[in-house]
């Protein structure tokens, strides 16, 4: 580990305990979304569409009615129409009219897989029978589904009631739902002087965050209208939200529950069942579970969006950067948001530039519904950058790392957006990059015969979001500390959120014990993602920390009749700053604590936590006949502000490099001109499984951020931004190409060697 | 003086100059005097009085959770900006 | 529709060693039998096509994916399950390096990857990185890029000797 900070003497912090609901995790005790049994459950299943875009024109729900053992079959008249509302300044955009939409078609279906109906029915075999009875009469119309078709002239619309906003210009029937512009300085001055202009255009294929669990979602819809929803979700408050927008209810008359979660990665940020499965229950009064398959996540949840990203970048005859320009069309899928905002933002972070341009498109295509995926939109623009840096480095000799340093973004440097950057540590990653025993090694450039060996690098940049997050604690008798919290747990977040209240209160991790509990038991608490959780909610929990002593100090002047500054608090112990024999220990002050039981609690609304930078250098082994890339060697080296778990934090790093060599080397939607895709099963969609990767060694820097007292930054999200276009750079040194599609699967490899020879 | 920014699109529509300067003692009194210099920004920037949804103030380097009612002490520079969606692990 | 009505079969089997009768229909399959009939829900459906191992049991000695299997199939066998694993006396040496290793984070994939080791462990006490990873490429897991997982089998491997 690299700290650049002092090491200050936590007790808690930075070590490695063993997290809070790991037992029932491990024993098969965790309850997940699909899980939940609730007496007298029905079984909820949906009719999704064949057609990736087709006009309803009518559905006859009848046979399927009329079956045994079906008690209530619904489509969208049971559901409110809502207006085109734009949803209040938080993490997911778009508008009321769309999410409604999303969970089941009204009048057109956008892509394969779009719910148009759905059943309760006792059990899952008769609710898949009924289903299959529905008949739905569509106009089938033809499908956009890239950038490229869906930007061209006389494109079919998906929206034609949709109003776009081109620089500020209203726009009718445009699947180009956005498009946005981002300037500084002036590029035309700046590529005027450059001494060498690289400018490369990359092609990435959509992809699924693949996380293992289903969506699900369970609800009961009681007389008073009220609705429970139990789902496995990213935010429960953001399903109250949805869902109580969706049914046109007031968000208290929902109470969401969130079970454990398989696994997110963005996409359990959406709602998708959950709407469906309270309508049903509303009809039949009892509670309803509704789930997808694996086929189902594919074709109608996720994607990470695809598209084309062009980027030009001018340096002096010294290397440094003049002028860079973006452009970035990314697709939305059938509803609008792309996240080409966050692509701004991260395109050209790394980087100290004096001028930049980028022009941005959010594009609707028959697809479904892009859903964040770990740094949206980051991963496909670095891809562009850091090929342009590579090829930059190659043609001028540079050392890459070096190249890198002498543009290097710091604090003060001015983004792409326009603000200037807070403390960063990309250059201490950086440092640390060339100072790891990877980038000193030698790469044995003759392996065995036929395969051919390359070394690649990249950095990137995810910025950490902050919001809304609540925790309460409260002293019991034996002085330990009960934590609830709203933060769903996907990775142990349970764990650094506790540790932090753990290392103010001055006692162990396990003695503080974590509970995620529903919205009527919290405060409002955002979505666990945006990197946000241990930051924000750990926050949240380090100032409920400093409340409870309030409260114990204040209790112990009560009993010991002194004024409250003559007392002090540590390691769990009150005493009297100048009687030695008053002292009581949390177990003494929680039994019978005069003026009631010690309880605190706080909530805030953050701010960034200041970005977060990874580094990744990538190893490779190809096979020139069959094109098979194997990854022989890793690092990832990231700067983490504050490690709190750092087995977790090295987690993060691990799990984020997997998924973007994923991208890289095998992951798409494989989809035919009918916008249907062709491999959604995970044996076709082929996620890296264990014999694919190498042990994936990680650096944590640490450049606290200044937001947070411990100095935490937001570390799940940048370890997907760098392996793609470190792996491609690895591939370019060592076959000497450059692929510019992803992935880059052994086909594409074999055809660019046969074409280059 | 405060640096302030605006978004391409409203620069583009309104013909603001890129930089423009502007003093207040918090955002909605800033904006009201960019209203004044500019007028049709203040429409962009401010829904029932509130910072419009989709569209954050960045003020040195940190977005506002604050909003209109955000104190500008010592300020240099404001950029307003669209709004970002976030991501997860 | 009560023409088709199926009769649901009679199936006697030891489940984590507890003997059980149960009824079930004939196309359900064990991993529905597990969760819906016998109520125990730690074994996971990620696919339900026999490609992400988070449904992964033991059925006499052999690891299957029991989302391919069918309940009726399990007559007179002997099934071990992810709840089988600890005793009243504590984890399985590999449910402790899981958690010591912090070979987990979603922890969905968690019981197939557990059940899965512990049958290479049954069998080979000392297996190689090499050998866990060819073993456990039936297992998808998405959170940890598989290296706090490889390392936690090896730590159990070196532990339970």
């Amino acid at each position: 580990m690299v700290s650049t900070s002092e090491n200050k003497n936590y007790k808690v912090i930075g070590t490695r305990p063993i997290r809070h609901d790991g037992y029932d995790k491990v024993t098969g005790r965790a309850q997940y979304g699909a899980d939940i049994k609730l007496p007298g459950m029905l079984i909820g299943a949906v009719l999704r569409s064949p057609y990736a875009h087709a006009k309803i024109k009518s559905i006859d729900t009848s046979e399927a009615e009329k079956m045994d053992g079906v008690f209530a079959v619904m489509t969208s008249k049971d559901l409110p129409r809502l207006g085109d509302v734009v949803r209040g300044n938080s993490e997911e955009s778009g508008s009321e009219k769309h999410l409604s939409e999303n969970v089941m078609a009204f009048d057109k279906v956008l892509y394969k897989g779009h719910v148009v109906a759905g059943v309760a029915a006792k059990d899952q075999n008769t609710a898949f029978e009924a289903v299959k009875k529905i008949k739905v009469d569509y106009e089938v119309l033809k499908p956009v589904i890239n950038v490229d078709q869906a930007m061209a002239k006389d494109a079919p619309i998906l929206h034609e009631d949709y109003t776009g906003d081109h620089l500020g210009k209203k726009v009718k029937n445009s699947n180009v739902a956005a498009h946005a512009r981002h300037e500084v300085g002036d590029i035309d001055d700046g590529f005027k002087k450059s001494d060498l202009v690289v400018e490369k255009e990359v092609d990435m294929q959509t992809v699924h965050q693949g996380y293992i669990e289903p969506h699900s979602g369970t609800a009961v819809w009681d007389e008073e209208d009220r609705v429970k929803v139990w789902t496995s979700t990213q935010g429960s408050f953001s399903v109250r939200d949805s869902v109580s927008k969706v049914l046109d209810l007031d968000v208290s008359r929902v109470k969401v529950t969130p079970m454990e979660i398989g696994g997110g990665f963005g996409g359990k940020i959406p709602i998708y069942l959950e709407p469906i499965a309270a309508v049903l229950s509303k009809k039949t009064r009892r509670p309803v579970k509704a789930m997808m398959s694996r086929t189902d996540v594919f074709d109608a949840t996720g994607p990470g969006p695809g598209g084309k990203v062009k980027v030009k970048i001018g340096i002096d005859s010294e290397g440094k950067i003049l002028a860079a320009y973006a452009d970035i069309r990314l697709e939305a899928g059938a509803y609008p948001e792309a996240f080409i905002e966050a692509a701004a933002k991260c395109v050209f972070s790394c980087y100290d530039v004096p001028s930049m341009k980028i022009d941005a498109y959010d594009v609707l295509v028959n697809k479904p519904s892009s859903a964040p995926y770990r740094a949206p939109a980051s991963p496909q623009v670095a891809f562009a950058t850091e090929t342009v840096v590579d090829e930059i480095c190659e043609i001028k000799g540079y050392d890459p790392i070096d190249f890198r340093l002498m543009n290097v973004a710091e604090k003060g440097t001015r983004t792409a957006l326009g603000p200037k950057y807070r403390t960063i540590g990309l250059k201490e990653c950086l440092e640390a990059a060339k100072n790891s025993n990877h980038w000193k090694s030698t790469l044995d450039s003759n392996p065995s015969p036929g395969k051919k060996r390359g070394r690649g690098i990249a950095s990137g940049y995810w910025f950490n979001i902050g919001f809304k997050s609540s925790v309460n604690l409260s002293l019991n008798p034996d002085g330990k500390v009960a934590l609830t919290e709203g933060s769903t747990d996907i990775g142990g977040s349970r764990a650094s959120i506790a540790m932090q209240a753990a290392e103010v209160l001055g006692i162990a991790a396990e003695d503080v014990r974590p509970s995620v509990v529903d919205t009527d038991s919290i405060g409002i608490t955002d979505v666990t993602g945006g990197s946000r959780t241990t930051y924000a909610t750990g926050y949240a929990a380090y100032n409920a920390a400093h409340k409870l002593i309030e409260e114990i100090i204040e209790k112990a002047a009560i009993k010991w009749d002194i004024s409250e500054d003559q007392i002090e608090y540590s390691d769990g112990i009150v005493k009297s700053k100048t009687d030695s024999e008053l002292k009581m220990t949390l177990k003494e002050i929680a039994d019978d604590p005069p003026g009631g039981p010690i309880v605190s609690s706080a909530s805030v609304d953050l701010e960034e936590a200041g970005g977060g930078f990874a580094v990744h250098i990538a190893d490779l082994e190809i096979d020139e006949e069959t094109g098979k890339t194997d990854v022989i060697n890793y690092t990832a080296i990231q700067d983490v502000g504050k490690a709190i778990h750092p087995s977790y934090v090295e987690g993060q790093m691990q799990g984020g490099a997997a998924q973007g060599i994923g991208w890289a080397l095998n992951e798409e939607y494989f989809m035919n001109e009918d916008g249907v895709m062709l491999n959604s099963s995970y044996l076709d969609y082929r996620m890296p499984i264990a014999l694919d990767l190498p042990m994936i060694d990680t650096i944590m820097v640490e450049v606290p951020s200044e937001e947070h007292p411990y100095g935490v930054r937001g570390v799940g999200e940048p370890p997907i931004v760098p392996p793609v276009p470190a792996i491609g750079n690895a591939i370019n040194d060592a076959l000497g190409l450059r692929l510019l599609s992803t992935p880059m699967k052994p086909s594409r490899i074999t055809e660019a060697l046969k074409r280059k020879k | 003086m405060i640096k302030i920014f605006l978004p391409y699109k409203i620069r583009e529509t309104l013909g603001v100059p890129t930089e423009i300067e502007a003093d207040g003692s918090n955002l909605r009194n800033l904006i009201d005097h960019i209203e004044d210099a500019y007028p049709g920004v203040k429409e962009y920037l401010v829904d029932e009085g509130k910072l419009k949804p989709g569209m954050s103030a960045v003020i040195d380097g940190k977005t506002t959770r604050l909003g209109l009612i955000h104190k500008l002490d010592n300020v240099s520079e404001i950029h307003f900006l669209p709004s970002i969606a976030g991501g997860s692990e | 529709m009560a023409e088709n009505k199926v009769k649901k079969v009679a199936v006697n089997t030891k489940i984590n060693g507890e003997e059980m009768d149960i009824l079930v229909d004939p196309y359900v399959s064990l991993l529905e039998t597990l969760r819906e009939v016998v109520g125990i829900t730690g074994t996971k459906e990620g696919c339900n096509d026999g490609n992400c191992g988070a449904c992964t049991v033991n059925l006499d000695g052999r690891i299957v994916d029991s989302c391919l299997v069918l309940g009726v199939e399990v007559e007179g066998k002997n099934i071990e399950t992810v709840e089988g694993m600890a005793t009243p006396d504590g984890l399985h040496p590999l449910q402790q390096a899981f958690l010591e290793e912090a070979a987990l984070q979603c922890g969905i994939c968690t019981p197939g990857f557990l059940v899965s080791a512990k049958a290479l462990l049954d069998n080979e006490p000392d297996p190689s990185e090499e050998r866990i990873r060819h073993w456990l490429a039936g297992n998808l897991c998405r959170c940890t890029g598989y290296d706090k997982i490889v390392k936690a089998v090896s730590k159990a491997s070196k532990e339970s000797k």
